[in-house]
């Protein structure tokens, strides 16, 4: 059976969910093989066999994070001539995007991006135009580049080998031309990342003044989840350009969207219409976020938000 | 310096947006189409750099022949010219054609940087700047919230998930802008009316000596095989707060396993 690759992403010597979730629908096109780049891979061996991973591609990183994606995309490349893989399937996020597409273009294959589910014969579905439309698109050149979105899958356990394969690679003088001189750490706090955090609470212009930002943060909080903002909000200045959800924000795909005061323009939609949940709390019954809920209150978020945010706190205890 | 920026026209965020089912592209005919958003900011850069640096911006755009009214929307906000990649046979070319027809166009062009969006509102890959920098062998300088030159030296402030990184690189350069980089000027009166006489150079494949078997739909390294109008999602439920707003959603949510 061919093998499937599946780069791996871990934060603080852990495996991200989102890799978990690739190796799980990995298992549909072939036999799942992890790849990782840099970083310690005995150290994330363990959790790889337990989610299916047969083989296990260890890359040695020096000058793997030194350079914009270029080095990444060239050590896959190198795997990907080892492995003859049936597809490579990678998370997406802006990065691995940009990854994903220099190693399509390397190893002459197609590149889909932002799918939100993957079929046993390659068929990736995409979500368009703020969720209007859907997509089956396929790569019908050379060996397919995936790269499907956070909370697509669940990962299901399913102990393999995770046989260690040591790949000889080193970075070319072509790959090292944009040169990472410094990396600075601005997210403060013990919050989820929003970009692929399972839930997300959102605030929007309804919360009137920066001050009541509170609200949505004891709400995040409570349910363990990230937190964001519509364009609204941060062109205000009440919170941080980072935290913008939105088209020319940060696109989340979260198993469940709380939007707390939130109209719902196209511009919102575009950057978490893929939520799996969707949870909408605003005053004005035509709000056209209530279109895209699975459950909506149209009330007052200065009562509904905090009584939500109790009740979730009581649950737990 | 020579500044070139690209330019992408885009069928408008806000209106109904379409594919056509006739072969599965996009519908051009179903929106007004407008400069692609991010590009209006990669525009004001590529100003700011020549009003710090000298020398000329150019904007380059790929599409077909309604981009330039995007072009001249460009020219309006200050740039000096354009070259306008055109031809038939690009119809339907996917995101590493496209990248590679940029390519070859910025070969035709003297250039130190090329400016890009990030993202385009239509297809929302946000690939083509590190395809066209691999396709050049370029230092990829992209999601910049800040641009620095000096002399031949690039150095951004790379958008991170924890922050941001300080990246370097020799030009020629390709850079791509976050929308956090600046406020895009609003073309003047005298602007619009300049633009209408600024230079548009028209280069069709031939020009750029590619083959019309490298682009478009046929021979596209991905396809879209069937498209479908998404359902809404499946029925939600909105309720009126009674006072119990909260208490309803929590339900809701212990209804399905997420709290």
């Amino acid at each position: 059976m061919t093998e499937v690759l599946v780069l791996v992403d871990s934060l603080g010597g852990t495996v991200k969910k989102s890799t978990l979730e690739l190796l799980t629908a990995a298992r549909s096109l072939g036999e799942p093989a992890a790849v990782v780049l840099g970083g310690d891979a005995a150290a994330l061996n363990a959790t790889l066999a337990e989610y299916g991973a047969v083989k296990v591609y260890a890359v040695d990183g020096a000058e793997l994070d030194g350079y914009v994606v270029a080095p990444k995309a060239e050590a896959l490349a190198a795997v990907v001539a080892q492995a003859t893989p049936a597809a490579v399937l990678l998370s997406s996020s802006a990065e691995n995007k940009e990854i994903a597409a220099r190693l399509a273009f390397k190893i002459g294959g197609g590149v889909l991006t932002d799918a939100v589910g993957v079929s046993a014969d390659g068929v990736a579905t995409q979500s368009i135009f703020g969720g209007a439309v859907s997509v089956q698109a396929k790569a019908v050149k050379g060996v397919p580049v995936i790269t499907v979105r956070p909370n697509s899958v669940a990962p299901e356990a399913a102990p393999a080998a995770a046989e260690q394969v040591t790949v000889a690679f080193t970075v070319s003088e072509a790959a090292k031309a944009a040169k990472v001189i410094d990396n600075v750490v601005e997210a403060k706090g013990s919050r989820p990342q929003l970009s692929d955090a399972s839930v997300v609470v959102s605030g929007g212009r309804g919360i009137g003044k920066a001050e009541n930002f509170s609200i949505i943060e004891n709400l995040a909080d409570a349910l363990g989840a990230a937190v964001g903002a519509s364009r609204a909000v941060v062109d205000a200045g009440w919170v941080e350009h980072t935290m913008q959800v939105g088209q020319t924000g940060v696109t989340v795909s979260p198993q469940l969207y709380v939007a707390v005061g939130i109209s719902g323009a196209i511009q919102h939609r575009a950057g978490m219409q893929t939520a799996k949940t969707i949870v909408a709390i605003n005053k004005d019954a035509e709000a056209p976020i209530f279109e895209l809920a699975d459950f909506g209150v149209v009330g007052d978020l200065f009562t509904v938000a905090p009584q939500l945010t109790e009740e979730i706190t009581k649950r737990k205890g | 310096m020579n500044i070139v920026v690209l330019v992408k026209q885009v069928p408008d965020t806000e209106g109904d947006r379409k594919l056509n089912p006739a072969d599965n592209t996009l519908d051009r005919e179903a929106v007004d189409p407008v400069i692609n958003y991010i590009d209006e900011f990669a525009i004001e850069e590529g100003l700011r750099l020549k009003e710090a640096h000298g020398g000329e911006v150019t904007i380059l755009t790929v599409g077909p022949e309604r981009a330039t009214e995007s072009i001249r929307k460009a020219l309006s906000m200050g740039a000096d010219k354009a070259v306008h990649v055109t031809d038939a046979a690009l119809h339907g070319s996917d995101a590493i054609q496209t990248a590679t027809i940029i390519a070859k166009a910025l070969g035709t062009i003297e250039w130190d940087v090329a400016v890009a969006g990030s993202e385009a509102t239509d297809s929302r890959m946000s690939v083509v700047p590190a395809l066209v920098a691999e396709a050049l062998g370029a230092p990829q300088l992209s999601q910049a919230r800040k641009v620095t030159v000096d002399g031949s030296k690039v150095t951004i402030e790379r958008v991170t998930d924890t922050g941001y990184a300080v990246v370097e690189g020799q030009t020629p350069a390709v850079i791509s802008v976050v929308e956090k980089i600046n406020d895009p000027r609003y073309p003047s009166f005298k602007g619009i009316m300049a633009a209408k006489s600024k230079p548009i150079q028209t280069l069709s494949l031939a020009d750029l000596g590619v083959d019309a078997g490298e682009c478009g739909l046929a021979n596209a390294w991905t396809q879209v095989e069937s498209f479908e109008n998404a359902p809404p999602r499946a029925a939600g439920q909105v309720v009126k707060d009674d006072g119990d707003g909260g208490t309803k959603i929590v339900e809701y949510l212990a209804s399905k396993k997420l709290v």
